[in-house]
């Protein structure tokens, strides 16, 4: 059952069925980890190339670790940054690595857009593992298994999306994937961290955290970007949390069976309180665990598809 | 060398012509312009015909907004390849921008200019100086030498003057020196760091944004200036709704600004960004439909004077890049006419006012004894089948670059002969 694309780009070219194949797969998969042995032979002389412009530590180690547990070759390369400013040689990065025959090419990067313009010069199947601010399927992907897992469905769930709307890859990825699953979504956040015309894509905005998650079942909260106070998109962190930080005292309305998420890295007691972030409303640990799970699946599914197509 | 242009349909706006007219050319001027046949047996010794059958003849149209990259970008263009790309374009005239390195700040830049266009170039080539020194926008350009070495206009395009202070002084000199002043119209602490229009496309891509009001705010600002200082501006590139209204305004207060659109704000929108093809990254960005739209009414109501391309060459290297690092601009000489003939069939404007905007119109405001086939006049001339259909293709450009978001789209109309003085200098030929 392969899926409708041959490369992973963004959630929004996925569709309902797509996503499913994708999470049950992933439900599948999830037994191997938990085994003594923790490796099949499914992917075994394939090779995955992790291509990593960006620095990450745990969306890289997933991957490798979801290659591994299917026995493929992985190999890690870290862009330097400063080619990633100036866009210089990206395609020859590209097409150099392709010269020495991968299957999947997992590629994280700070321009928006990159992986596209990669997948124009490849011939192997590309994973965004994250570009700019525009998408980062496998995390939407993973946050929706491990919302699927609590709540048993996804149809019908509504979302509260919480902090820097505006420069998170990762807000854009759920939120197409979650229109496709027939969620609801409300983004939470200062104007300053809406981007412009965001209810286009179906989302509704608001700019109170009490209110904005009184009625959800989940709540994902966004990193703040440490980087972007003296932008001036708030006056300070001290502001900032005393208005968009989870804590318990905001929590008091909400549903009682309301589930929290988080993409990481966590800034502790800035967008989220400590205990919250520990209490047992928090999934931000099962997260991690269901990314191998996720990108395992991916990696099959690819594979798989095109060991139909050469067939 | 004398040549009759016969069975045309002869569009001249500056004349008052939009007809069958027979046209000759001796000794590189107009000679004669009549009915249809009358000229057979004028013209002495026998003159080369061309048959102009099914085709429009016009005057030779001008491009006040061009980048030649000449000197310090020849790998992009070069005057040389620059003037034939416009002659393929049925250009006969353009003007370029001072965005090179050097700069164009001085005379001896503007006489380097001079002397390649006089080399290699086969149409005509006007100049335009910098307001600003480096085009740092701090010091004003030695503004009355570059007039004395023959800039027709100043500009520091691909950058605005942004300091109130500088752009009221140069409004106020120039005024003096009688040459208008071409604003690029962007409040760069509005669009830092941006790369295509701010709104919905944006949000969804993760790419940053440029407001229109970035736009906006210093076209109000310009004309706000204006009033005092009664300098001559013209909005280069116009892209907004909001710009599109100030410059209606601002005409309707009997101000002196003019404006100019290009092709490609008229007929793409940001929707054309989806897939992140570099082709599609241009200074002003690619607007809504809402602003396509004012654009469209202002070429109706004639608040939009001329069409310009902003021919922006780009070569491989710096587009073949992620979306943000990309180079601003295409490619624009080769693919305006078929463009603008889509306005014509489209019924927002007629024949005779897309020619006006491309010929007379330009030739009014920059003061250039062109764009007219009046009896004396510079023979150049532009024909034209308008309803040759065809497939753009990058490839068959005569620019030395190739980045243009047209590539594969169906186009009508086909500029057959372009002549400069006389001198056929491009015909069509499969």
């Amino acid at each position: 059952m392969p899926l409708s694309c041959r490369h992973i780009l963004g959630t929004r070219e996925l569709t309902r069925k797509d996503i499913e194949t994708i999470l049950d797969t992933a439900d599948s998969f999830k037994e191997i980890s938990t085994r003594q042995i923790k490796k099949v032979p499914t992917l075994r002389g394939r090779t995955i190339i992790n291509l990593f412009f960006e620095p990450s530590t745990r969306t890289r180690t997933s991957f490798e670790i979801a290659g591994k547990r299917l026995s493929a070759d992985v190999i890690n390369i870290s862009g330097s940054t400063s080619s990633t400013v100036k866009g210089e040689n990206l395609i020859d990065t590209a097409r150099n690595l392709e010269a020495m025959c991968p299957d999947i090419i997992v590629i994280r990067h700070s321009a928006s857009g990159a992986p596209w313009l990669i997948s124009r010069f490849v011939k192997s199947s590309i994973i965004n593992a994250g570009d700019g601010a525009h998408e980062h399927p496998t995390q939407a992907l993973l946050d929706l298994l491990t919302i699927r897992e609590q709540k048993g469905k996804l149809e019908g769930l509504s979302v509260a999306i919480v902090g820097d709307i505006a420069h998170s890859r990762v807000a854009r990825s759920n939120i197409h994937a979650m229109k496709t699953m027939g969620m609801k979504i409300r983004v939470v956040a200062p104007p300053t961290l809406i981007p412009l015309e965001i209810e286009e894509l179906g989302v509704e905005v608001c700019h109170d955290l009490e209110k904005g998650i009184r009625d959800v079942d989940v709540v994902m909260m966004l990193r703040i970007q440490m980087e972007r106070q003296d932008q001036c998109y708030f006056p300070n962190l001290r502001e900032y949390s005393n208005l968009f930080c989870l804590t318990n005292e905001k929590l008091k309305n909400s549903k009682k069976d309301l589930i929290i998420i988080h993409p990481g890295p966590v800034n502790r007691g800035i967008e989220i309180a400590l205990d919250v972030m520990n209490g047992p409303r928090s999934l931000i640990l099962d997260q991690v665990t269901n990314g191998v799970a996720v990108r395992m699946a991916l990696m099959y599914l690819i594979l798989g598809a095109s060991d139909d197509n050469s067939n | 060398m004398t040549i009759l242009i016969k069975n045309g349909r002869l569009v001249d706006p500056a004349n008052g012509i939009d007809g069958p007219h027979d046209v000759l050319i001796d000794k590189g001027k107009i000679a004669a312009v009549d009915k249809p046949g009358s000229l057979d047996n004028r013209g002495g010794s026998r003159p080369q015909i061309i048959d102009a059958a099914g085709c429009v003849v016009a005057p030779g149209f001008l491009d006040m907004h061009v980048h030649f990259r000449e000197p310090g970008f020849e790998y992009k263009e070069t005057i040389e390849s620059g003037c034939q790309s416009a002659a393929a374009g049925g250009f006969t005239s353009v003007a370029v921008m001072p965005n090179t390195d050097p700069v164009n700040d001085n005379r001896s830049i503007t006489d380097f200019i001079h002397t390649r266009a006089r080399e290699k170039g086969i149409v005509n080539v006007y100049v335009i100086g910098a307001i600003t020194q480096g085009l740092k926008g701090e010091r004003l350009s030695d503004m009355a030498d570059l007039k004395e070495a023959g800039v027709i206009a100043y500009s520091d395009d691909g950058r605005p003057v942004m300091s109130n202070q500088i752009m009221r002084r140069a409004l106020e000199y120039s005024r003096m020196l009688g040459l208008p002043l071409i604003q690029h119209s962007e409040v760069l602490d509005l669009t830092c760091g941006g790369c295509m229009n701010e709104g919905r496309v944006a949000t969804e891509l993760g790419l940053k944004g440029m407001p229109t009001e970035a736009e906006d705010i210093m076209v109000y600002r310009d004309i706000a200036l204006l009033k005092k200082t009664r300098g001559r501006l013209h909005v280069a590139h116009i892209s907004s709704a909001g710009s599109v209204d100030l410059v209606r305004q601002a005409k309707a207060h009997g101000l002196p600004v003019t404006c100019e659109v290009t092709p490609h704000h008229f007929t793409l929108t940001e929707d054309a960004v989806r897939g992140f093809d570099s082709n599609t990254k241009m200074s002003p960005p690619l607007r809504t439909q809402r602003d396509v739209e004012h654009i469209l009414e202002g070429l109706r109501d004639g608040t939009i004077d001329i069409i310009a391309t902003d021919h922006a060459p780009h070569d491989v290297a710096d587009k073949q890049v992620e979306f943000g690092a990309a180079c601003f601009g295409i490619v624009g000489l080769e693919t305006a006419l078929p463009l603008t003939l889509g306005l014509v069939r489209e019924g927002v404007i007629p024949l005779s006012k897309a020619v006006e905007m491309l010929t007379s119109r330009p030739a009014e405001i920059f003061d250039l004894k062109k764009g007219s086939l009046g009896v004396g006049q510079d023979a150049d001339v532009v024909i034209f089948n308008p309803d040759t259909e065809y497939v753009i293709d990058v490839s068959n450009f005569k620019s030395k670059s190739k980045n243009s978001p047209y590539n594969g789209w169906k186009v009508r109309g086909r500029v057959t002969h372009t002549l400069v003085s006389g001198k056929l200098v491009y015909s069509y030929s499969n």
